[in-house]
């Protein structure tokens, strides 16, 4: 790393990621006034799970009916974990922000009587309007610059440190807030755009002891060409499916048996043809729909209307969870003094319960914990005295991060971690027909597969990058089946074959905490004997802020906070 | 994956490798990209959509490479499509402002 070629800069607010919610964290906070800095892994208007495709939004007119039969038929899909206030919250900001995305020249249709249809948007078109009015905004934008990791003192979080990647340069971004804005993790799947959704931002949170809840609601799959990758399944309503054969098993029109498609591709392949698009009319409307849809198969020289074509599932891990950093109130703040979430790297749970409402929830959910966290954020920053130059902050990474003090033994081989972590999180039989035995299994091998986070990291930006990422999945893998081994109950999304109904009695979010130790507990109701790991590092923390006038190095924080000493 | 950047029709803007979510392209000494990491490409089409001269072409093949010229893509009207769909480039509707999403539910097949 060459220090001097390091570049820094100072802000109010920083903003990680550049998919929508990190678009909209940024204009928000800038429009408080804040000098904000977006850095994102690739580039802000075609990273992410948005960009490549479209994606419905959860939206409807302020009618108090329409709305009111919505929020109950939510609490009940998503297994009444959800807040009827925050779902009116986000049917409220989404109007006014989409109202706006009109106004900066999104050219939605209208219906015959005039009324805007803003329940879609096309995501080249959407994202590259976002990049403008974030630009406009006075936002300075760090494309190809994944963030490595937070920067803390006792007062908690100064901002971060990644790399330029195009050119070999460190950055450092120091400023009073943080916008986690990342995405989920879907753990290199190949689903549409998801690759740069690799959960660094949930370890970059965790390593101040942030807490996750919801990750056990991690069992979505999305079903895409089995050769491809454009994971869109809305369209498969106008299809019949066939066994190899040729055997239908299943035509639109009959009820469609429970878990359909997994049960199906467990027994062999799976084809699909969209048949019931009978008429020419029917067909250009679904081409000038999820247009995207079509893509692969055109390519591949198959009419998806006529031809039948192999299917498959990709796993969407928390993308299309409903899990994240937890957020404590309206404000989208986490437990660490300063740093904020927003979007799919943030629970979704207030709002979608314990199922993903498909990606229409997501993408509103993006907008609005968007424009709340950066307004929060921003509000944080420009309340302190000073900016975050003078503060003596610390890179607070660990996992996949070449640090003195956790690198030993021979190098990290980042590839092989991955297949490895992907091999116990991919798999429908583990995955998606979950047993105790079988999860629990599973996470055993995780965490024997855990210390190889902490071998040296060698060569360059990308072996660097890869190495952050590999440790990121590695944790997220071992946070979803702590979570889902002890919710005993199958509820929303998560099922567990020896539980096959909802228990009342775990009516609630489960929360979880630490990196090298795992806990889970009952949102609100941590363990009262705090053991190494997270909980003890929040004590620390809080003993800390306590004890400001004593001189406490950002350094025995940090080291509580990774779960490195006992909780005091 | 991504298989071909043509030389023939590329303006070497940089654009694909400022873009690309993945970091596939980079940009070699006399300005024109080259595929430097095609087993990193997440097969997202996003780079076809900005390149103002149709110079790419992302094969649908997510794991497999697809050997294909450039002669092939053209003759099959292939080279392009995406950005064509998408509406961008100058004299072309824009796939936001004839996106039917909103009204496909009104031609559901019919439940028996």
């Amino acid at each position: 790393m060459l220090v001097q070629d390091e570049l820094k800069l100072t802000a109010d607010v920083l903003v990680i990621g550049g998919g929508p919610a990190g678009a909209w964290a940024a204009w928000s906070a800038a429009s408080q006034g804040a000098k904000v800095v977006l850095a994102d892994k690739g580039f802000l208007g075609s990273s992410g799970a948005t960009a490549p495709g479209g994606t419905n939004l959860l939206y409807l007119p302020p009618d108090d009916k329409l709305r009111d039969e919505a929020v109950a038929q939510r609490m009940k899909e998503g297994g009444y974990l959800s807040e009827p206030d925050w779902i009116h919250r986000v049917l409220d900001q989404v109007y006014i922000n989409l109202e706006r995305v009109e106004a900066w020249g999104y050219p939605f249709r209208r219906d015959e009587d005039g009324v805007p249809m803003r329940d879609h948007l096309q995501g080249p078109e959407y994202m590259k309007l976002m990049r403008s009015a974030v630009s406009r905004a006075g936002v300075r934008i760090l494309d190809q610059s994944p963030a490595l990791e937070l920067l803390a003192d006792e007062h908690g979080v100064g901002g971060a440190r990644g790399i330029c990647r195009q050119k070999n340069r460190d950055w450092e971004v120091r400023a009073q807030s943080v916008v986690i804005a990342t995405g989920g993790c879907a753990f290199l799947s190949k689903g549409l755009g998801c690759n740069v959704l690799t959960g660094e931002g949930l370890l970059m949170a965790a390593e101040l002891g942030a807490e996750l809840s919801g990750m056990e609601f991690s069992r979505q799959y999305a079903p895409s060409a089995a050769f491809g990758t454009v994971t869109r399944g809305r369209l498969l309503n106008w299809a019949t499916y066939y066994d190899e054969d040729g055997n239908t098993l299943y035509s639109p029109g009959g009820p469609r048996p429970h878990d359909f498609l997994p049960t199906m591709l467990r027994k062999g392949p799976v084809y699909a043809m969209l048949n019931h698009a009978d008429t020419e009319e029917k067909r250009r409307i679904l081409r000038q729909s999820h247009a995207i849809f079509f893509v692969p198969y055109d390519r591949a020289g198959i009419d998806p209307f006529k031809e039948r074509f192999p299917l498959t599932l990709r796993y969407e891990g928390t993308v299309r969870g409903t899990g994240g950093i937890r957020i404590t109130g309206e404000d989208c703040a986490t437990t660490v003094p300063g740093l904020y979430a927003a979007g799919d790297a943030a629970t979704r749970e207030r709002v979608t319960g314990a199922k993903s409402g498909g990606g229409a929830f997501n993408a509103s959910w993006a907008i609005c914990s968007g424009t709340w966290a950066g307004e929060s954020a921003a509000k944080h920053a420009l309340s302190m005295r000073s900016s975050a130059d003078g503060r003596r902050l610390q890179g607070a990474g660990r996992a996949g991060m070449s640090h003195p003090s956790a690198a030993h033994g021979q190098g990290m081989d980042a590839s092989g971690l991955i297949q490895s972590v992907q091999r116990e999180v991919f798999p429908l039989d583990i995955n998606y027909f979950r047993s105790e035995p079988v999860l629990q299994q599973s996470l055993e091998r995780l965490n024997g597969l855990w210390p190889e986070v902490y071998a040296k990291v060698t060569g360059g930006s990308r072996e660097r990058i890869k190495a952050r990422e590999a440790a990121a999945m590695a944790a997220t893998a071992r946070w979803m089946y702590a979570a889902a081994l002890t919710r005993r109950e199958t509820r929303g999304m998560h099922t567990l074959l020896e539980y096959p109904d909802p228990n009342p009695e775990q009516q609630h979010r489960l929360t979880v905490s630490g990196i090298d130790h795992i806990q889970v507990y009952p949102e609100g109701r941590p363990p009262r004997q705090a053991g190494r790991g997270t909980m003890g590092a929040c004590r620390n923390y809080g003993d800390l802020r306590n004890r400001s006038s004593e001189a406490v190095g950002a350094a025995a924080w940090i080291a509580a906070a990774a779960g490195e000493v006992e909780g005091s | 994956m991504i298989e071909v950047v043509s030389r023939q029709r590329c303006i070497e803007c940089g654009l694909c490798v400022k873009v690309c979510p993945t970091n596939v392209f980079d940009r070699t000494e006399t300005g024109l990209p080259v595929i430097a990491r095609q087993e990193d490409c997440q097969t997202c089409f996003i780079c076809e959509a900005y390149c103002p001269v149709d110079a790419l072409y992302v094969s649908p093949f997510a794991d497999m490479e697809q050997k294909v010229t450039e002669e092939e893509l053209i003759a099959v009207g292939i080279i392009g499509s995406w950005r064509e769909t998408v509406g961008w480039g100058r004299g072309r509707t824009r796939l936001a402002e004839i996106d039917e999403t909103p009204f496909i539910d009104r031609i559901l097949p019919r439940r028996s």
